[in-house]
């Protein structure tokens, strides 16, 4: 059983002791363990059970590659599943449960599903569960739901109680591995004067060195890397995170950074994760390289374990995994661990070499320590299913007498593979190194940017050098050529120096014994998260697949939340084998960001809550909500949809409103209207392209309605344009038009007409709008004092510069409600102090507030149409009897010569009209007229629809407009509106004129 | 009369940078050829500034913003005043002179570590950001500018319909405990 031991643990301080539980038993460790060393040193060897099959799993790795150890973190609005054990680090009173078990992790009866594991082998959901159809729904779906699964999701209603943000950083050299490669690769860089940044993953700095010994510049690794850091730290030049990944590397040096700042002091207020944007101009992977397992049967019993984990373990927390420890290997680095623990006094079963011979200085080292090694050997099977209670070995084919060895651990090493990941990322390429039975980082093929230069290099064990001496030589080369591409210079300074060391080559074992039959390969986990063995990747090289990433998705091998770290050359490799063909033809599947899972909080960053989106807000739009106003969003504006009183509904507050307005008089935020200033020598003539009237020939100081069309003839935005001066136009649009239309312009002025004299600025945002309409609006206006307002001073369609309460005011006569009305623009900063002056004036004629519903629907009742209503993308103004809009004298303006293809001049478009409903009911949003017959699909043919339709307080009845076939040509003829009830019933609604109220515009022009 | 107040009113707030609204600013948005910018830049009596530069003189400020746009930066009060004269300076030549100084609201982020507030919003390289310049970036999700007034003080230009907006982004970044310790 594992426990803690004494004299080892370089991470843990055993003075700080933690409290924590684990499926809510309490449990202790000490203050620089990771869950999982903590869980190890409580003897809590099972963790989880498997995705499929529900096997009992234990740890298996000490760091990101590890598949198994996965719980649930935390709890209610902190709860967060699928946290890897080996990289959380312990905190006080951390909670964690076990996954993927039910009902609890030492009884769970999803584990029957080992007893029907030939029903579910690759691919099983595309065969077992295929027919009949109903039990797909009924049966097969329901079951594999409750079954498989990871972590239990936070409930839907929870909030993340935590805070993120964002961090951009520029640097020359950024440096991803705080390891002795990336350290030394660092202090390469920062010698040849380049800015450089170090991302180290994990909490301390050295990676594996500390714990696999071996000398630098002299010096243990230990002292050597303390004395680095030390260094760099005294460079203003370098920028060193530690807790801080490298996710991802993506175009043009942009990197991304997973800052873990607050997770072991959750509520302390700081931010829980932060998301490093980094431009870099040169990437250095320093990334180390992973230990590959070794598929034998039974290599995923709680115990089984990667023999650097092992020594991890003892090493960094003091912690041994077992009381007697069985190696297993094909290479030489797993006799370290052999050698840690006899040294560390825990007892050593063996050493299972598959090497007929070992003859490398650890394999003499181990022998002269007194350790077993037996060569050319293999395990055959596992004894234990909770937890190893042995192993039966034979020679590596498998033949030859099965010998039985007691042990409580099982080390095991398939060798290495460099950590290509953030090289891959970007574009990097990879070759086979046959010889070390690993895809290395291609030199020749790297990720290049925009100049067609490398911008990532790699350094270390990521390169493929599995020794100190090496490694440390390629990362110094590495930092320096970063340093010189980054345009520093390229230090003179040596290298740091490590001896030599002569090493055994491995050899490569893709299954154990190497002769095994069905039954055992059935037993031998390639993926252990995803429960994929070597028989189904062999199976499905039987099936036909080829292709790897086919392979992958059919069998999942890889596809689990561990992305394949330790499972993908060993299935690529069974691959390959059953193909019959060399693993470089198989290849590896797709390396994409991020490089372990990040949380979603750091990639939202900052945006959420009252920042997930930024709000615009009108001068007045405290005083809106002072008022108690029911917001409607246009765009990212809010604005004042209606200002409902205490106990009055929204509808009721709309009627109100329409009626004091047509009354009295109303006032409206129109702040939002986009306002674009044209001009120049050309714009006039810039004017009469973009409208679709003559806009060259209005009079200085008159309004005039427009229409802009794009070029393909549809009607896109409307508004009144004001004619300011010889060579200056103020173009008002939409309020969700306003940048659109600035947009549209600058695009025609820049790109097609270079060289027209034009300028535009859009200054929606420095005016504060107010519309007061109404019949008593002029004596509002008066009231306030200032400038003349009369008629005679001010007639309809023209505007005015002066001065009202004190306030510099640009005065509008123009009107959409068809009443006698003023736009009051004020600078914007001034807005609430008109607003509040125009609400003083107008108190004794009751002045109401309206909102954006009232104006809808006093316009429809003036048969004003609404971009974005009776305008949908596909609607051109002929559609909408706006001909008096659309000048016959100009040779051109953008959207002509389109409405005149043949398509548009059909005169069996549908076309505006207003429509009466006989019983004075209103139609449904977005009904359709029916005509007679059916169409190819059997459904009701369609002669038009609704495009705007309102209950009008005004007639007290429902006002529709409307597009018909034939509409204008219809007048009085009564039409059916299918209501959307699914009855079939009908509205019967009488074809009739746009305007329903002052067909002569009277009201408006007094 | 009341005066004009912005959008988010003498707000302030104190993390480990502080962030106060400076109030209205003049402002002043001219579109022209180099011709019209220098008789700009003249008239205000200012050194016209080079690409992504910001010249200054007493409580003047001409920002160059585009090739052929600049921003005059002034008192409140002064850019009626000064727009008018400017268009007058620049006399016939094709330009575009537009007071812009309700559009906009600039907030001032001060202390030992105001950068680090910025590098939390702003994607634009800081460190390489030096008095006399003022970078047209984005702030989170919105358009802004800044510029460095001395080392430790920033100032951060946006539209005024999203100050609410960008005050409680520069808040929240500069809360007690976010530091970067770069």
């Amino acid at each position: 059983m594992s426990h803690r031991i004494d004299d080892a643990g370089r991470l843990i301080d055993r003075t700080r002791r933690l409290r924590f539980s684990f499926d809510g038993r309490p449990m202790t460790g000490y203050a620089g363990d990771t869950l999982a060393s903590a869980l190890l040193a409580g003897g809590q060897m099972m963790v989880g059970r498997s995705f499929k099959y529900h096997r009992p799993r234990g740890v298996v790795a000490s760091g990101v590659e590890e598949p198994n150890a996965l719980v649930n973190l935390g709890s209610g609005s902190r709860l967060e599943p699928n946290q890897r054990a080996t990289t959380t680090a312990l905190f006080d009173r951390l909670e964690a449960r076990s996954q993927n078990v039910w009902p609890s992790l030492a009884f769970d009866i999803g584990a029957v599903n080992q007893l029907i594991a030939r029903f579910l082998p690759a691919g099983f959901y595309y065969k077992t569960f295929m027919f009949p159809r109903v039990a797909w729904e009924k049966l097969f779906e329901p079951f594999i739901r409750q079954s498989a699964g990871l972590g239990r999701a936070p409930d839907p209603e929870d909030r993340d109680a935590d805070r993120y943000e964002y961090t951009y950083h520029h640097t020359d050299v950024l440096v991803i591995g705080g390891g002795v490669a990336g350290l030394a690769a660092a202090r390469a860089a920062a010698a040849g004067g380049a800015k450089v940044m170090v991302l180290e993953q994990e909490r301390h700095w050295g990676g594996r060195a500390p714990v696999d010994g071996g000398e630098i510049d002299g010096l243990d690794p230990d002292a050597w890397v303390k004395a680095a850091v030390d260094e760099l730290e005294a460079n203003d030049n370098v920028t060193l995170r530690s807790a801080t990944m490298g996710a991802g590397v993506y175009d043009h040096g942009y990197v991304l950074g997973y800052e873990r700042v607050a997770d072991e002091t959750p509520g302390d207020g700081r931010p829980r994760h932060r998301l490093w944007r980094i431009r870099a101009r040169q990437v250095v992977t320093a990334t180390g390289a992973l230990e590959r397992p070794l598929s034998f049967p039974g290599n995923d019993v709680p115990g089984v374990m990667l023999a650097a984990a092992v020594r991890d373990y003892a090493v960094n927390y003091g912690v041994a995994v077992g009381r007697r420890a069985l190696i297993v290997t094909n290479n030489d680095d797993a006799y370290r661990t052999a050698l840690t623990l006899s040294k560390l006094g825990l007892e050593v079963a063996g050493i299972i070499d598959a090497r007929p011979a070992a003859t490398g200085a650890l394999a003499e080292a181990a022998r002269a320590a007194g350790l077993r090694v037996m060569t050319g050997k293999a395990i055959t099977g596992v004894k234990g299913r909770r937890a190893v209670t042995g192993a039966t070995i034979a020679n590596l084919d498998g033949e030859g007498g099965e010998e039985a060895l007691t042990c409580d651990i099982i080390a095991m090493s398939g060798g290495w593979s460099p950590v290509v990941h953030l090289w891959s990322h970007c574009g990097g390429k990879l070759s086979w190194d046959a010889a070390a039975a690993m895809f290395r980082p291609d030199p020749a093929r790297p990720p290049r940017g925009a100049d067609g230069a490398a911008f990532v290099h790699t350094a270390g064990a990521a390169t493929g050098h599995m020794s100190l001496s090496e490694g440390l030589a390629d990362a110094h080369a590495a930092g320096k050529a970063a340093a010189k591409a980054a345009g520093a210079k390229a230090t003179r300074k040596a290298a740091p120096k490590a001896p030599e060391e002569a090493q055994q080559p491995l050899q490569p074992v893709w299954i154990m014994p190497t002769n095994a039959g069905p039954a055992k390969r059935a037993k031998m986990w390639l993926d252990y998260q995803n429960d994929v063995k070597v028989s189904d990747v062999q199976l499905a090289a039987q099936e036909g697949y080829q292709s790897v990433e086919h392979t992958k998705r059919y069998t999942t091998l890889g596809m689990a939340t561990d992305q394949g770290k330790l499972s993908n050359i060993n299935g690529l490799a069974v691959l390959s084998d059953a193909l019959g063909q060399p693993i470089p033809q198989t290849g590896t599947t797709t390396f994409r960001p991020p490089y372990t899972p990040i949380s979603m909080g750091a990639i939202a960053g900052e945006a959420r809550g009252p920042l997930f989106q930024p709000l615009r807000r009108t001068p007045m739009h405290d005083m809106h909500e002072a008022r108690g106003v029911q917001w409607e969003p246009v765009g990212h504006w809010r604005r004042g949809y209606a200002y409902p009183k205490s106990g009055e509904s929204v509808d009721e507050a709309v009627n109100r409103e329409i009626l004091a307005t047509r009354a009295r008089v109303g006032m409206l935020d129109a702040s939002t209207l986009g306002k674009i200033l044209v001009k120049g020598p050309d714009a006039g003539r810039f004017m009469d392209m973009l409208y679709t009237n003559m806009m060259s020939s209005l009079p200085i100081g008159k309004c005039r309605y427009g229409l802009m069309c794009s070029e393909n003839g549809f009607l896109s935005d409307d508004g009144v344009v004001v004619r300011l001066s010889e060579d200056s136009w103020l173009c008002h649009t939409t309020t969700g038009g306003a940048d659109r239309i600035h947009g549209h312009m600058e695009d025609w002025l820049q790109c097609e007409w270079w060289d027209w004299k034009v300028y535009t600025a859009n200054l929606t945002e420095q005016y504060a709008q107010i519309a007061v309409a109404g019949p008593k609006a002029r004596e509002v206006l008066e009231a306030l004092g200032g400038m003349d307002v009369s008629k005679e001073a001010m007639p309809f369609m023209t505007y005015a510069d002066g001065v009202l309460a004190d306030i510099p005011a640009r005065v509008f006569r123009i009107s959409f409600t068809g009443e006698l009305s003023f736009e009051i623009a004020v600078p914007a900063h001034r807005g609430s102090e008109m607003w509040a002056a125009v609400a003083k004036a107008g108190a004794p004629h009751d002045i109401t507030p309206y909102g954006t519903e009232a104006m809808h629907i006093m316009r429809a009742e003036k048969g004003f149409i609404m971009i974005g209503d009776e305008t949908d993308g596909t609607v051109i103004p002929q559609d909408l009897g706006l001909h008096w809009a659309i000048s016959k004298k100009k040779d051109d303006y953008l959207g002509k010569r389109a409405q005149e293809r043949s398509h548009m001049v059909d005169p069996d478009r549908w076309r505006l009209v207003g429509l009466r409903t006989l019983d004075g009911s209103v139609i449904p949003d977005g009904a359709y007229a029916v005509g007679e017959g059916l169409n190819a699909n059997g459904q009701r043919n369609t002669i038009g629809r609704v495009t705007s339709t309102y209950y009008s307080p005004t007639l007290a009845k429902g006002i529709a407009m409307g597009l018909v076939r034939h509409g204008p040509e219809r007048m009085g003829e009564v039409i059916d509106f299918a209501t959307l009830d699914g009855t079939g019933t009908v509205i019967k609604a009488e074809i009739c004129g746009t305007c329903f109220y002052d067909h002569e515009g009277a009201k408006a022009d007094v | 009369m009341s005066d004009p107040v912005t959008a988010t009113r003498n707000a302030r707030f104190e993390g480990f940078a502080t962030v106060t609204d400076t109030g209205p600013r003049g402002m002043i948005s001219i579109r022209g050829d180099a011709k019209v910018c220098a008789a700009a830049a003249k008239t205000l009596g200012l050194a016209l500034p080079g690409p992504r530069a910001i010249t200054a003189k007493g409580d003047l400020q001409l920002a160059w913003m585009s090739p052929d746009e600049l921003l005059v930066i002034c008192d409140y009060d002064r850019a009626p005043e000064l727009a008018e004269k400017l268009e007058k300076a620049v006399g016939e030549n094709h330009s575009l002179v537009a007071v812009v100084s309700d559009a906009r609201m600039v907030f001032r982020v001060e202390g030992d570590r105001a950068d680090e507030v910025l590098r939390k919003l702003v994607p634009a390289d800081l460190d390489a950001l030096a008095p006399g310049e003022m970078r047209r970036t984005r702030i989170a999700q919105v358009a802004g500018a800044l510029w460095m007034v001395e080392t430790g003080c920033y100032e951060v230009m946006c539209f005024r319909s999203v100050g609410v907006y960008v005050f409680d982004l520069l808040a929240n970044a500069a809360q007690h405990g976010a530091e970067l310790s770069l």
